[in-house]
């Protein structure tokens, strides 16, 4: 079948075979490879995308079925060479480690505060519970996001979670939140 | 100083580009909390994993793989399959018989005698376990190739499977290798560095209190994020080979594959790119590797072959998987008399890289903290027809430490002690190291008290066992319950000479080398291959402090056994105590070249001339000063040398450590259990560790968090569960519970710093602790729960099934009684509706 979708501000039209999910089409079809696959039952979330504005797992959707779509990835996400503030946050509070949740992980979060802008720890939590990350515990990933809201309203970053930003820490420091 | 260098072109390029050299060093690199240096890719989808890879003419590889358990394979026909479009080609175990390499590689004989089944990549005359690979498909694209699977006509004969290790060595089980006679891999025994236990205890005569309990290490699935996959190309015509592969240690792998199909070494290139986490399952030699090496190789065409997760969880190792038998004897005032382990670990069906490595590791770490006059050790390794065992964050350590830090509490509650006190009395003071214990190894340093007290002090310990008490006296439905766990572990893996010791095949050095850029800036080339632990970052620390450039002039070259052409790659909590050290040392050869170089350019005697902060100066001339940068880019000229002097600044260090590092620390944890359904919550999680010195506690302390979590995941929800026909009935995501955040507290982190005598930096590792300490301070918070019923052990994962079951008298509460304890396992499979409920709220985060 003839599909055109936008990927990242681009049109593509392609064939492709009905059984085809997005998440292969956008990877070996169109070669936005910045979106990966952790599972095959749709439970990691790795594949997050943005679709019409919507955090989708791009696995458990069809390549024909995302016809016409405007498509988001990781890929995408930062304007021009300007993070998003969901994307600098994650590295602010170390949100990431081997980075292979970490695509679906921030365009789920985008998506979770363009839904709720002032979550709380634990509407983060939950939010995000589609997600699995196996390096990071997910703390610092749920600083990461609330950080990134309080940005998003204008308010600034919140306190990092390490003393500060790249100051040394003292040898024996206390508790570190 | 520019009139001091040589004319020519380095004084005319410091003239032209004054920003070609770097700008001075600010110091204080070590201990700084850089953000990652690796997180701008990562970040924005420009990562480099395997499956990204793609190459002109790609074909890809689809493995069959057996349903059942355990059969004979009486034909495979592969020839429909090679009629579906698409399809290059097929080949059964047998097609690639004389291709493949006769067995797999097995680094670790823990004995003389063990049993080594041959391990062929693909099976050839039965499959013994789901998942074992029967066939391969190559094809143009991987629906073709997943589709032709379908084609493949097997017919098998089955066999018994042999899931349960105690059944396997009863006499007469059925075999999983019937040629070998015996399900038995080896037993190990290790009489331990002290005197005789059972002679020990006998000599207290009623003195002793002995407290025996039976733990059970539930088997897990490591579930790195990313799959494994491989893509080799192949230059046919002269037989030369790339590999990538989403390998810990591309290194070794390099080695083992030269060694397993013969392919010369020097023809192999491996490359480790961006790997999504480790956690010991990608610790391998895989037949996967092999499968796509030799196809490509016979087709001369590239080859890749991607993982899907529900084959990463019956072809990837699981880890742990061990029934632990354990006794432990003290005084009745308390003081430890010794320690009796009896192990018996599942090997699974085969022997990877090191899975009988895994449990013996363990043999030294058993009396951890605690100082007792005697000790003994033995495990038994038993073959199933499981997916076989091998490293699983910790190896070896986790299940030691949760064995001696819960029978800790079992003894304090025969004793009517409080557990702290009972460790207190037992554990090795700070004042005490260096300590040779009863295990054979000797701790370098360590301060219990000091991370116990801080741990305390940030737990609240007091407010939290007065709730406790009241809403124990108060018949509260929610009912409290404190965990302790004051570890130790080995780490750092490892003396050369140890490993010897114990029959590994390899040493346990890490490679480092030091390049100086003719600009001033460095590449630094490591042997241990990053995957997610932020290697960029902290050793660019490293080496900006000790050269005195900015940490932004540095770069890190791994992972490609071209360019890092040498090393023992990435596991047991080692890349910095031995690879970091190695960098360090390597960095002090740089700075002994370039200080005779400026001597020389400096007019000076070398005695006279300095080096801090990235300069170089002449005791009594202030103004005679060469910094580093200049130092190189005269190095590179090579215009004005000492005579005889190499014009070059590169330097490598091998670095073998002396001993392990012994990172420690207390964990506290309090957990609510709701009585009526079973369902446990953590209410507060505190640790202390103690890891010497930091190079960086922004990624230590992500560290911890990720060991912390899958720590606590043993503790209360991954298992992987196999059925009496051996089928993996825990086969994906959906019912493996790997948690999501919903299901892990927030952690309150601390720490304290009792610098590694063994090494120059002082450091120790940080990759495992997490993963090792907070499984029994979870399963000693439930177990103190509910001990209030008569109950002393519950089984991993402690689900609402299994602690509702367990208070309301039934599977696996036994009440301890008299000076002799013995604890139960057994748990049943179906819960009153409370249970199922909290259960499916339980899963329902996934
Ligand atoms: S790959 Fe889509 S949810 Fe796992
Ligand atoms: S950072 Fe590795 S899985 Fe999340």
């Amino acid at each position: 079948m003839r599909v055109s979708m936008k990927v990242d501000g681009v049109t593509y039209e392609d064939e492709v075979e009905p059984r085809t999910l997005l998440t292969h089409h956008l990877r070996d079809g169109l070669g936005r490879v910045g979106t990966p696959i952790g599972c095959d039952t749709s439970n990691c979330g790795s594949c997050t995308v943005s679709i019409d504005g919507e955090s989708v797992k791009s696995c458990s959707v069809l390549a024909v079925q995302a016809a016409g779509a405007d498509i988001t990835t990781i890929q995408g996400l930062a304007e021009g060479s300007e993070w998003h503030p969901v994307q600098k946050a994650f590295q602010q509070h170390h949100g990431l480690q081997c980075g292979y949740c970490t695509p679906g992980m921030i365009m789920a979060s985008v998506d979770l505060l363009t839904r709720n802008p002032s979550p709380t720890e634990d509407e983060v939590r939950h939010g995000l519970e589609g997600n699995l990350c196996r390096c990071t515990g997910y703390q610092n990933i749920v600083k990461a996001v609330l950080s990134a809201a309080s940005e998003l309203r204008g308010e600034g970053p919140i306190a990092g979670s390490f003393r500060d930003a790249d100051e040394p820490v003292p040898a024996t420091s206390g508790a570190s939140s | 100083m520019t009139e001091q260098l040589d004319a020519g072109l380095v004084a005319q390029e410091i003239a032209e580009h004054p920003d070609a050299l770097s700008k001075p060093y600010a110091g204080g690199e070590l201990g700084r909390g850089r953000r990652r240096k690796e997180d701008a890719k990562l970040v924005t989808g420009q990562t480099n994993w395997t499956d990204n890879i793609t190459l002109p003419g790609l074909l890809h590889m689809t493995v069959l793989r057996s349903p059942m358990a355990h059969a004979r394979i009486l034909s495979v026909d592969v020839s429909a399959a090679l009629e579906m479009p698409g399809v290059i080609a097929a080949y059964s175990g047998a097609d690639l018989a004389d291709v493949m390499g006769a067995s797999m590689p097995c680094a670790w004989p823990v004995t003389p005698d063990m049993v080594s089944p041959v391990h062929t990549p693909l099976a050839t005359d039965e499959v013994r376990y789901v998942g074992d690979g029967v066939a391969v498909v190559i094809a143009r694209d991987r629906y073709a190739a997943a589709d032709a699977l379908e084609a493949i006509a097997v017919e098998y004969d089955q066999l018994p499977a042999v899931v349960d290790m105690e059944e396997a060595l009863k006499p007469g089980a059925p075999l999983v290798h019937s040629e070998k006679g015996t399900n038995q891999c080896f037993v190990f025994d290790f009489p331990g560095a002290g005197a005789d236990y059972a002679e020990t205890v006998k000599n207290a005569g009623d003195d002793a209190v002995v407290v025996r309990r039976r733990f059970r290490q539930q088997r897990l699935i490591p579930t790195p994020m990313e799959p494994r996959g491989v893509v080799v190309a192949p230059i046919a015509a002269a037989d030369e080979f790339t590999m990538w592969s989403t390998t810990q240690i591309p290194h070794i792998l390099r080695i083992m594959l030269a060694l397993t199909t013969g392919i010369p070494e020097h023809k192999l290139r491996v490359v480790a790119p961006d790997v999504g986490g480790g956690f010991g399952a990608k610790l391998n030699v895989y037949a996967e590797e092999i499968l796509c090496l030799v196809v490509a190789r016979k087709l001369g065409r590239p080859i890749k072959w991607t993982e899907s997760r529900s084959e990463n969880y019956q072809a990837t190792t699981h880890g742990r998987d061990q029934i632990q038998d354990i006794e432990i004897a003290c005084t009745k005032d308390g003081t430890l008399l010794g320690l009796k382990v009896e192990l018996l670990a599942d090997m699974g069906a085969y022997l990877q890289l090191i899975t009988p490595g895994v449990p013996v590791l363990g043999a030294f770490m058993f009396p951890a903290i605690y100082k007792m006059p005697s000790y003994h050790f033995t495990c038994t390794g038993v073959f199933t027809t499981k997916t076989p065992t091998d490293a699983y964050r910790g190896a070896g350590r986790p299940e030691a430490t949760y064995a001696i830090e819960r029978i800790m509490d079992e003894l304090a509650a025969e004793l009517g002690r409080d557990p702290m006190e009972l460790r207190r009395q037992n554990w090795i003071k700070h004042e005490e190291f260096p300590y040779e214990m009863v295990a054979g190894l000797t701790y370098d340093s360590g301060n219990y008290e000091a991370a116990t007290d801080k741990a305390e002090q940030m737990f609240d310990m007091a407010g939290l066992k007065a709730e406790r008490d009241r809403r124990r006296a108060s018949k509260d439905p929610v009912q409290i319950g404190i965990g302790i766990s004051t570890f130790t572990e080995m780490c750092g893996l490892a003396p050369s000479r140890v490993l010897g010791s114990l029959s590994y095949g390899a040493g346990g050095w890490e490679s480092a080398s030091v390049r100086m850029l003719p600009t001033g800036k460095v590449e630094v080339v490591s042997g241990a291959t990053p995957h997610g632990q932020g290697h960029h970052t902290s050793w660019s620390q490293i080496v900006a402090d000790s050269l005195g450039v900015p940490f932004e002039d540095v770069e890190l070259v791994a992972g490609d056994t071209r360019s890092s052409h040498k090393g023992m790659d990435t596991y047991g909590s080692r890349s910095l105590v031995v690879g970091g050290v190695a960098i360090h040392k390597a960095t002090g050869k740089v700075i002994e070249k370039a200080k005779r170089i400026a001597a020389h350019l400096l007019e000076a005697n070398e005695d006279d001339v300095e080096f801090g902060g990235g300069t170089f100066s002449v005791k009594g001339s202030p103004e005679a000063k060469l910094t580093i940068q200049e130092v190189a880019l005269a190095t590179f000229a090579a215009h004005n040398l000492p005579d005889g002097m190499e014009p070059t600044l590169d330097s490598d260090y091998v670095s073998d450590p002396e001993n392990f590092s012994y990172p420690h620390g207390t964990h506290l944890c309090a957990v609510e259990i709701d009585t009526e359904t079973g369902f446990t919550k953590i209410l507060k999680y505190v640790c202390v560790d103690d890891i010497g010195k930091i190079i960086n506690p922004v990624i230590v302390e992500g560290q911890i968090h990720g060991g912390l979590a899958q720590g606590i995941a043993q503790a209360l929800y991954e298992e992987a569960v196999y059925d009496a026909e051996g089928n993996l009935t825990t086969g994906s995501l959906v019912d493996y519970l790997v948690p999501a955040a919903p299901d892990l507290p927030h952690f309150d982190t601390g720490r304290t710093e009792t610098p590694a005598t063994s090494n120059p930096l002082g450091v120790k590792g940080v990759g495992e602790a997490g993963t090792i300490a907070s499984t029994p301070a979870v399963m000693n918070a439930v177990v103190d729960a509910v001990r209030q019923y008569g109950v002393n052990d519950i089984d991993m994962p402690a689900t609402p099934e299994r602690v509702w079951r367990a208070i309301n008298g039934e599977g696996s509460a036994r009440a301890t009684a008299g000076t002799v304890a013995y604890g139960g396992t057994s748990t049943g499979s179906t819960g009153g509706a409370a249970a199922d409920e909290a259960l499916d709220d339980n899963r329902s985060a996934l």
